[in-house]
């Protein structure tokens, strides 16, 4: 496509230091840079998690016994099963580690689907306007009308009759997420659609004699796109806990066919009244950490990417060099080592 | 005379993005009651800056060094306003210093009626009576020259007209009667006849008020107008401080020199423009027009139980190959309208406009394609024409691709760096991205891509009025240069007389969406006819202060008959 036609000028630019996130890391300071340096980590060692999940596990997600025998129901955590057992006979550890599995999966799938279409519509919708503008802003109101949870019960209900295998469950959660957020996209991405239409270079395009279609892709869509990997850490953060959500009553995935968090919670339900607490404590601290990192890092790229909310470094007393201040309007991000510049100082 | 405002040794620093930035580098600078001080200079030289820091109205980020001391008018006290904090600071603001900003309909808050807006500075420092209160607000709304103040006094600010308002700034600031006021760009963003009458105003605040004035501008012709002593700051310094006139006559600092010398004037351009007519070629005068109107009209329709607001009124005119004509009006005077038509950007609702053949009145998309690749077309804001994502070159490419004169801006390059050297910028630029490059980079950038696929009608929206003054000489130049080497036609708009009169063959006045004078610079500059255009071409201030005295004269008496 014409986006992919950048002739790239060698080390100077488009390094990984202007990756999104590296480049906000870099941008950060003192509590924001806790915040981001915080979730980023908890971000890590959940899809470390989840990659290595074969591995770091001493069983499989169903296993209910070993060479020794069977594991036994409700065991509090010895050297054999380091977190304990659960009401179902599964090892509660091996049960985390695979639970992490199952969620990046729902959040990677849900979060594609949506800001594939989402981004899709938005950009029609905003750039054409018309009927077909009202029309889909009216059904993504809709959407936003109904309770998340709700519209995800009756699409699992829809799609695998409530109980299923692995994929089928993963499929019901990511889509019915899915459902729920592409109006989260599509609105985003429409508003900043219909933003920088009004802009000059997109006159220009037009000027130029550019077709709509060019118009969209080069100049629109990637200017439109520039908050989204924040909304994106937010939805995967609510993913997981609708997942959760609909693994704790029972429309989740079966112990069988993948591990579960939700699911497991369920279960432990009873657990808590007996004092057996391995059972609920383990899944709900995996669920509380990782919705804490995704939601930091969202959080903290909301507030580093608005210049009001950014806390700078206060001015030094003596500057090095008096800069000129007319050579950089609005450009100080890309300044001639600018960011580099900020960075040898910033850590002590 | 004693100093209101002694500024010694100032030295701002900004936290920034990119590190520490150096605002302002000691500057030194001294405000007589009762004179206006000009301070001059491009933008980012730190002018405003310096002139906020006597109210103490800088971001959270500046840090501030040296010492600036603010008398009261009647030279009871002073003190130190730099370690000022809170309350103090509000104390001195309004009553020894206050502020007139640059766009009057942005300074005023649009939900309350301006008699509260101006009350609220009043009862914030005095303890006043709501009455008495409202008789000074009446007062100084009469004093400021607005009609009727005590019915308008209860009138909210998108009642009155751009300048009306900028009157009511200027009340506002001088209830208090303060002993210095600060006029940032006051003018700026006022229409030059508007402008004249703010400027008399401002004059009278000195004469009658008696406060001192702090003019930021950067236009000279304003400077002439009104300033007794200037400051011309370039980087964070002030590079010279002189008295008006012997700052025209005889500048010292060779940036000052190169400043006054970048000032467009009236009357260059007619030389020029005789040379040019002496090169045409015989039968030129007869040959097919490139762009012909005949009794255009533009009408918006209006929203929502308003009327349509017609922009264009019946405008008839012509370019011929290889012509420039310099389209002159205020705001709203339908110019830009008249060249985003041409382009196609706006519907043609009545009359015939033909651009290269074309039928502009009901015309398609799909059949104006192939008449675009000869159509170029430069924007007024340099900043927000290109693509923020795409490097100069990518853009400068993007008509050869859309046209298929190139495959991808990689195969495009060879021409681009052409194109990039006809507008004296460095190939090496190509590869940078719009924000790192001035404002003046970028408009050439633009002029680059306008000319990309030589066409031989180029339209130019205000193209240098965001652009500083000595900016703004280059970008003209190579303007002027490019089109006797291309040959292309042109319809150049601006406000700027000056402007206009420097490059183009024919000048047509519009004044309220209709065509009121059009003849070449001689004509309609030298010997105008229509009233408007006596008025407008005796409101532009010149930069020189003793023939600025005489034409101020000679408007006030056009005004006043």
């Amino acid at each position: 496509m014409a986006t992919a036609t950048t002739p790239q000028t060698p080390g100077r630019r488009r390094t990984w230091r202007r990756l999104p996130v590296v480049h906000q890391l870099r941008q950060s300071v003192g509590l924001q840079r806790g915040m981001l340096v915080a979730g980023l980590v908890l971000m890590g060692v959940f899809v470390l998690t989840a990659v290595f999940a074969p591995l770091l596990a001493p069983y499989g997600y169903g296993q209910l016994r070993d060479a020794a025998g069977s594991f036994g129901a409700q065991q509090s955590p010895s050297a054999d099963h380091l977190l304990g057992t659960t009401v179902g006979g599964y090892d509660v550890l091996s049960r985390v580690i695979w639970g992490s599995r199952t969620a990046l999966y729902v959040i990677v799938i849900a979060v594609l689907l949506s800001i594939v279409l989402g981004v899709l519509l938005g950009l029609v919708s905003g750039y054409f306007g018309g009927w077909l503008d009202r029309i889909l802003v009216v059904i993504a109101d809709a959407v936003y009308a109904f309770p998340t949870l709700l519209l995800a019960i009756v699409v699992a209900i829809v799609i695998s009759g409530g109980q299923s295998k692995m994929w089928g469950g993963i499929f019901a959660a990511a889509i019915s997420i899915t459902v729920v957020f592409i109006p989260q996209y599509f609105r985003v991405v429409r508003a900043e659609t219909v933003r920088i239409k009004a802009e000059a270079f997109v006159e220009s395009a037009r000027v130029i004699g550019a077709s709509n279609w060019r118009i969209m892709v080069r100049h629109v869509l990637r200017n439109a796109t520039r908050t989204l990997p924040l909304i994106l850490t937010l939805n995967a953060s609510e993913s997981i806990l609708t997942l959760a959500g609909l693994g704790f009553l029972g429309f989740g995935i079966q112990p069988t066919s993948a591990a579960e968090w939700g699911y497991d919670l369920n279960r432990s339900l009873s657990d808590v009244t007996s004092g057996i607490w391995w059972t609920s404590i383990f899944p709900g601290v995996a669920i509380v950490l990782t919705v804490l990192g995704l939601t930091l890092v969202g959080e903290s790229l909301n507030d580093l990417a608005d210049p009001r909310l950014r806390t700078r470094r206060r001015a030094a007393d003596t500057p090095e060099a008096a800069a000129e201040v007319s050579v950089v309007p609005g450009g100080t991000l890309a300044a001639p080592g600018g960011v580099a510049d900020l960075e040898t100082g910033a850590d002590r | 005379m004693s100093a209101v405002v002694d500024i010694t040794d100032l030295r701002i620093a900004f936290a920034t993005d990119a590190g520490t930035v150096e605002a302002v580098t000691g500057v030194s600078l001294q405000v007589n009651a009762g004179e206006v001080l000009a301070i001059v200079g491009e933008s980012g030289s730190g002018k405003t800056v310096t002139a906020r820091s006597i109210l103490g109205l800088l971001p959270e980020t500046a840090r501030v060094r040296g010492a600036v001391v603010l008398s009261s008018k009647d030279g009871g006290s002073s003190s130190d306003v730099v370690p000022l904090r809170g309350a103090q600071l509000r104390e001195l603001r309004g009553q020894d210093a206050a502020m007139v900003f640059q766009e009057p309909s942005t300074s005023l808050n649009p939900v309350y009626p301006i008699g509260w807006q101006i009350i609220e500075g009043l009862r914030a420092h005095g303890k006043l009576s709501k009455k008495e209160a409202r008789a000074k607000a009446v007062d100084v709304l009469r004093r400021v020259g607005i009609p009727d103040p005590e019915h308008r006094i209860d009138h909210y600010p998108h009642q009155f007209s751009g300048g009306q308002k900028q009157r009511i700034v200027i009340a506002q600031a001088l209830v208090l009667d303060p002993g210095v006021i600060i006029a940032d760009e006051p003018t700026t963003a006022l229409d030059v006849t508007v402008q004249a009458e703010i400027l008399e105003l401002l004059r009278r605040c000195r004469d009658d008020f008696g406060a001192a004035i702090v003019l930021i501008t950067h236009n000279m012709g304003v400077v002439a107008d009104l300033a007794d002593r200037v400051a011309v700051m370039y980087q964070g310094e002030i590079v010279e401080q002189a008295d008006v006139r012997t700052l025209f006559s005889s500048p010292q600092d060779p940036y000052t020199q190169r400043l006054l010398a970048a000032v467009p004037r009236l009357g260059q351009g007619v030389e020029h423009t005789r040379a040019r007519a002496e090169r045409r070629a015989p039968g030129w005068a007869e040959a097919a027009p490139v762009v012909e109107a005949k009794d255009l009209r533009i009408v918006y329709p209006g929203r929502l139980r308003q009327p349509d607001f017609t922009a264009v009124d019946g405008v008839s005119f012509s370019i011929r190959p290889g012509e420039v004509l310099g389209l002159v009006g205020e705001s709203g005077s339908g110019k830009t309208t008249i060249g985003r038509a041409m382009a196609g950007l706006t519907k043609v609702t009545g009359g015939s406009l033909t651009v290269l053949g074309a039928e502009m009145n009901g015309f398609k998309e799909r059949s104006f394609r192939p008449v675009r690749e000869r159509i170029g077309f430069v924007f007024q804001d340099p900043a927000s024409s290109f693509n923020p994502l795409l490097t100069i070159a990518e853009a400068v490419a993007e008509p050869l691709v859309v046209h298929k004169r190139a495959k991808d801006p990689r195969a495009a390059r060879p021409r681009v760096d052409e194109l990039l050297e006809a507008v004296q910028l460095p190939k090496a630029f190509g590869d940078r991205y719009p924000h790192e490059l001035s404002g003046g980079q970028r408009q050439r950038a633009s002029l680059a891509r306008g000319l990309a696929l030589q066409p031989e009608l180029l339209i130019a929206d205000e193209p240098t009025s965001a652009l500083d003054v000595s900016v703004q000489a280059r970008v003209l130049e190579l303007f002027d240069e490019l089109q006797k080497e291309l040959g292309f036609a042109a319809l150049f708009i601006s406000h700027d007389l000056a402007v206009v009169d420097l490059l183009a063959d024919k000048i047509a006045v519009l004044y309220r969406g209709q065509l009121v004078e059009e003849g070449t610079g001689e004509e309609v500059l030298g010997a105008p006819k229509h009233p408007y255009t006596q008025r407008l071409l005796a409101s532009l201030p010149v930069p020189d202060p003793d023939e600025q005295a005489a034409r101020r004269a000679h408007w006030e008496q056009l005004s006043s008959s």
